[in-house]
């Protein structure tokens, strides 16, 4: 389980985490929604460790992670996988390189035995015959499938998505839905995303939640989702001007 | 430093615009308060430059801590070794050639007029060796290798890469700095003797080829006036140099945010403050292994 206690983060003036109190069950495909610019972002880098809070705590599996020391921060990190927004792929390696990386770092294998797990990753997400390339050489949609790939590189207990199908095509943005939730059908890893696409998010997830001026204001299944009376999750679902969420 | 600067620029212009909004009856008082005012910008630069200064030391103290922790990176420390040093030697031998060249020209004009015009190969090899070697050696270092390394890692840190590494448990100090700043130590001073032999061949060249001098004069003045100390001190002085470019390249690119714009803002930043540093540094140093009371 994930849990966050009271965590807060200010940005200058601006209260981007706002004593934020939540909890994600283990094994689910949670997904934390929210306009652009909301702190869903800032969210997942404090549960990845990247950023600490002013105050709060995050526990993961009952650990806090906030009072780790580095060394114990890197231990649980490699229970991790992060599909970041852009893929965030190593430019100077390979695309077989990239996924092969977290293998060689932690995983005592042979050349041989790495190769055929990268071999599997990427035939997971369909990348395969592109193993030669470099990230230059990719198209949105493509980075975003070898990043997956990379996260799961060692099957992570858990793995966070950062806005995974941000600037791609509406075709493309199906095609990664549907990567996440196989993927996740054939495993017991729990999925945190967070992401804008509601209607996305809605066909893959366990849970939703509403990240509305630095606190969770909102959550449910994606049906008490859609049939909500929230007025910031409405306007949010309508893509409406009108409501509770300023336009900036 | 530069943003300190641009800081006490808009303070200094808001002084003058509050100083101008007070009345001429108080001019005893506005002047104080410009006095005030300007003074207290200055402590507030004086603050950040030693604020970065700061940072910069303990960036350096964790890659030093990291340098002894395993694992070992033979992969990368390979490859910085070739980028700093491989890569850097046709260009080393090409600006060494010519500087003991134009070295030795200018030395021969000069000597000439008191006859001393034997005396331009050891005048050239002790400048080489003890200066231009380290110095200049340095200076094309820091244009081609430190703004190739803060362009490097500012990108890494703007597209996430450097998250990612976090993320994936790879401590990106120990990964990406250390073995950029241990290449740029080991290699600086191995650089600096391939610039020295290719300016005292170039300069052995025009001397005995273009100026007449003679080749046995040439050479007896290099064995009688170079000391071992020379070459080993002009070693020292580049091994302080490389140190000083790469890490205030990594610091530039680990630290860069804002972008394109902000990626070159401290690539031009790393350049500037590596090439001062080094000539600041060298004067530091030649004052104590030259200068004799």
């Amino acid at each position: 389980m994930i849990r966050l206690d009271k965590v807060y983060k200010k940005y200058g003036d601006q209260n981007v985490l706002d004593g934020i109190s939540l909890e994600i069950n283990t094994g689910s495909v949670t997904t934390v929604i929210g306009k652009s610019g909301g702190g869903k972002s800032v969210l997942i880098r404090h549960m990845i460790g990247l950023e600490q809070p002013d105050s709060g705590e995050i526990y993961i599996e009952e650990k806090n992670i906030v009072k780790m020391k580095a060394t114990e921060l890197n231990t649980m990190r490699r229970r991790f996988g992060v599909l970041f927004q852009d893929a965030a792929l190593f430019d100077s390696l390979s695309v077989e390189d990239n996924v092969a990386f977290p293998v060689r770092e932690h995983l005592k294998l042979s050349e041989h035995e790495i190769a055929d797990r990268v071999e599997a990753k990427l035939s997971e997400v369909g990348m395969n015959q592109h193993k030669h390339k470099f990230p230059g050489e990719l198209s949105g949609g493509m980075k975003k499938r070898v990043g997956l790939a990379r996260a799961l590189a060692l099957d992570p207990d858990i793995v966070f998505f950062d806005e995974p199908t941000s600037g791609l095509d509406p075709i493309t943005k199906g095609l990664i839905y549907r990567l996440i939730a196989d993927t996740h059908k054939q495993r017991l890893s729990t999925y945190v995303l967070v992401s804008h696409d509601i209607r996305g998010v809605l066909q893959i997830s366990d849970e939703v939640m509403m990240l509305f001026n630095g606190k969770i204001s909102a959550k449910g299944s994606p049906e008490e989702v859609l049939n909500t009376t929230d007025p910031a999750i409405k306007q949010f679902i309508t893509g409406s001007a009108d409501g509770p969420i300023p336009i900036e | 430093m530069s943003q300190s600067w641009l800081r006490l620029r808009s303070q200094s212009a808001e002084v003058m615009t509050r100083w101008s909004s007070l009345s001429e009856e108080s001019a005893p008082i506005r002047v104080l308060a410009f006095i005030g005012s300007l003074m207290f910008s200055l402590l507030r630069s004086g603050r950040d430059i030693f604020e970065t200064v700061a940072q910069m030391l303990l960036f350096f103290a964790e890659s030093v801590a990291w340098f002894f922790r395993p694992p070992v990176r033979f992969g990368e420390f390979s490859r910085q070794l070739d980028f700093v040093g491989a890569q850097s030697v046709m260009l080393i031998v090409l600006t060494g050639g010519f500087t003991g060249m134009v070295s030795a020209l200018q030395g021969y004009i000069g000597m000439s007029k008191y006859g001393a015009q034997s005396m331009v190969g050891a005048t050239v090899a002790l400048a080489l060796t003890r200066e231009l070697g380290p110095v200049i050696t340095a200076l094309m270092v820091v244009g081609r290798v430190g703004s190739a390394m803060t362009a490097e890692l500012g990108s890494m840190r703007n597209t996430q890469q450097i998250d990612a590494l976090e993320s994936m448990a790879v401590n990106s100090i120990q990964y990406l700095v250390v073995p950029r700043i241990f290449a740029s130590t080991v290699v600086m001073p191995i650089l600096a003797l391939i610039f020295s032999l290719a300016g005292m061949i170039g300069a052995y060249v025009i001397s005995t080829q273009y100026l007449g001098v003679d080749a046995g004069t040439f050479m007896s003045g290099v064995q009688y006036y170079l000391d071992p100390d020379d070459v080993s001190h002009g070693a020292v002085k580049a091994v302080v140099f490389g140190l000083i470019t790469s890490l205030v390249a990594c610091y530039k690119g680990y630290y860069a945010t804002g972008g394109a714009r902000g990626v070159g803002i401290a690539t031009t930043r790393s350049v500037v403050l590596s090439s001062v540093l080094v000539l600041i540094s060298d004067y530091v140093m030649t004052n104590l292994m030259f200068h004799r009371t």
